[in-house]
């Protein structure tokens, strides 16, 4: 297997654990993971609350140069965000050619064409599907025998276009968490909002939704994220909301490649556990 | 469509003072549907809709046509996270829209409180573009540098300056520039224990604004040329 791979800005910065541990677990399963050259940021959430046109140009320009490359037709994202301004492109352009048009007028001004070939894929998605339990199960080194994971999908990954999984009750991680021995804690607020950039903006807005999903949470021993945002707002805050709710709201939180990683064999070294934010004392005990 | 200007007509033959009541007044006007449907069919609906519709001003027009086809039906309101937050329900927002009361909208924190997590374009039974009409209003009142959302704007604009440097943000000089250009030091300030945690594991680093590569420079140009048409 092999596929083009788009990191994004985050991952090169907060969410470095995120990068790390993803090229590991890939390397490991023998996935080939074909770096998009001089990939650009693809606008987050910020081209899209500025101009329209820039926030479709900003990914058509990577999915462009994407096109490119001859490694493969698909590209793998682990970013929701990035993902979806990706997506996006894809999504739209097939459907409207006159965008299309205004978008690859854009391009020009780089020499490039867009030409709606490349396909995007979430991280989830292709490791939920294209190597699933099945590649898992063989490879686990240390079964995660009774600890229970509370799977966070978060938005972007699910909405609005339903590519891999039930976009309002999303199941997609279930059997890959349960591929390496660990239970599924039971409950609803894998697709909720964790709040995203409001967390700079309006804390007062974003603590309630996060303190609602920690609160939730309660029972598991961790949960596992595949997006950047989501992983920052989930751990980085656990300590205001304690303060806030007078409740213990402490709570592993993990990448869903540094969890497999984790089981598989892989080092905390490898898998970059040093630069999460938040992993229990509780936790590594279990470890 | 013809929905929408049902409502229109609706809420003017009631001469309902408040915007926000539309809802009730559906509920103590059900008996009268029948009646009101009659006169539509008369054709007279379109006559009144389009004395109501003449002072919306184009700016607007795009925006409303994204939600021309709203029932009213508050399922947007009921799926948003961020509702609890809001001045304007996401449902009385749309309301607005549709009768192009930009006072109200844009005095209005609730299209900002949009986190796009697009749970009520995916449930919409009218299936319109509900997220995209929020980011619309961002655009919007980004492109006009309303007063009232400057935090929200100068937050975006920051981000995007630096990409537009860069090629890709460095998150130290957005926040750099974000802070300057809030010019209250309070607002940073609340970032310190966070900054300093991710310093020390090396994930960001101190950046001082710099002018960067500008590999997007002709994108960004080329964007604003057509946006000015």
């Amino acid at each position: 297997m092999k596929y083009l791979y788009y990191p994004g800005c985050s991952l090169e910065g907060t969410a470095l654990e995120y990068n790390a541990s993803t090229q590991a677990f890939m390397q490991e399963l023998e996935v080939d993971l074909l770096e998009l050259k001089d990939w650009t940021c693809c606008g987050a959430s910020a081209a899209e609350a500025t101009s329209f046109l820039l926030s479709l140009a900003l990914p058509a320009y990577n999915l462009a140069m994407a096109e490119e490359m001859n490694g493969s037709k698909e590209i793998l994202v682990p970013c929701s965000a990035c993902y979806l301004n990706l997506k996006k492109v894809e999504e739209k352009s097939r459907k409207d050619p006159e965008l299309l048009d205004k978008i690859n007028t854009i391009l020009k001004e780089k020499k490039l064409h867009f030409h709606g070939q490349v396909r995007v894929r979430h991280l989830l998605d292709v490791v939920a599907h294209d190597v699933g339990p099945a590649k898992i199960v063989p490879r686990v080194k240390n079964p995660f025998n009774g600890l229970n994971i509370a799977p966070y999908y978060g938005c972007q990954c699910l909405r609005p276009y339903p590519v891999f999984d039930d976009p309002e009750e999303p199941r997609s991680m279930e059997p890959v968490i349960k591929a390496v021995g660990a239970k599924i804690h039971p409950w609803n607020m894998g697709g909720r909002c964790c709040g995203a950039s409001h967390m700079t903006t309006k804390p007062e807005v974003a603590l309630e939704l996060v303190a609602a999903i920690l609160k939730a949470a309660r029972g598991a021993d961790a949960i596992v994220t595949v997006c950047p945002m989501c992983q920052m707002n989930l751990e980085a805050y656990q300590k205001k909301i304690s303060e806030k709710t007078k409740e213990d709201m402490r709570m592993t939180i993990l990448y869903l490649p540094q969890f497999l990683g984790l089981a598989m064999g892989l080092s905390e070294q490898d898998l970059r556990l040093d630069l999460n934010l938040s992993i229990t004392k509780k936790f590594r005990d279990k470890l | 469509m013809s929905k929408s200007i049902f409502f229109v007509y609706l809420s003017k033959i009631n001469k309902i003072n408040s915007i926000y009541n539309l809802q009730s007044t559906i509920e103590n006007h059900q008996l009268q549907r029948g009646s009101v449907m009659n006169i539509a069919e008369n054709m007279e609906i379109e006559k009144v809709a389009a004395t109501i519709r003449e002072p919306v001003t184009d700016s607007l027009a795009t925006i409303r046509n994204m939600v021309s086809a709203c029932i009213q039906c508050g399922t947007c309101t009921g799926s948003c996270p961020n509702a609890f937050a809001m001045d304007l329900t996401p449902r009385q927002l749309w309301y607005n829209v549709l009768m192009g009361e930009k006072e109200a909208i844009f005095h209005s924190r609730t299209f900002f409180l949009c986190s796009v997590c697009y749970c009520c374009t995916l449930r919409c039974p009218r299936g319109l573009p509900l997220t995209d009409t929020m980011s619309a209003l961002k655009q919007m009142a980004a492109k006009e540098n309303l007063a009232p959302y400057k935090k929200n704007i100068r937050f975006y604009k920051s981000f995007m300056e630096s990409v537009r440097r860069h090629g890709r943000v460095r998150e130290m000089e957005f926040m750099t520039l974000y802070f300057l250009s809030m010019k209250n030091p309070f607002i940073p300030i609340q970032f310190v224990p966070l900054g300093i945690k991710l310093l020390g594991k090396g994930k960001v680093s101190f950046e001082i604004p710099s002018k960067g590569s500008g590999v997007l420079e002709s994108i960004f140009r080329k964007v604003e040329a057509l946006e000015r048409g």
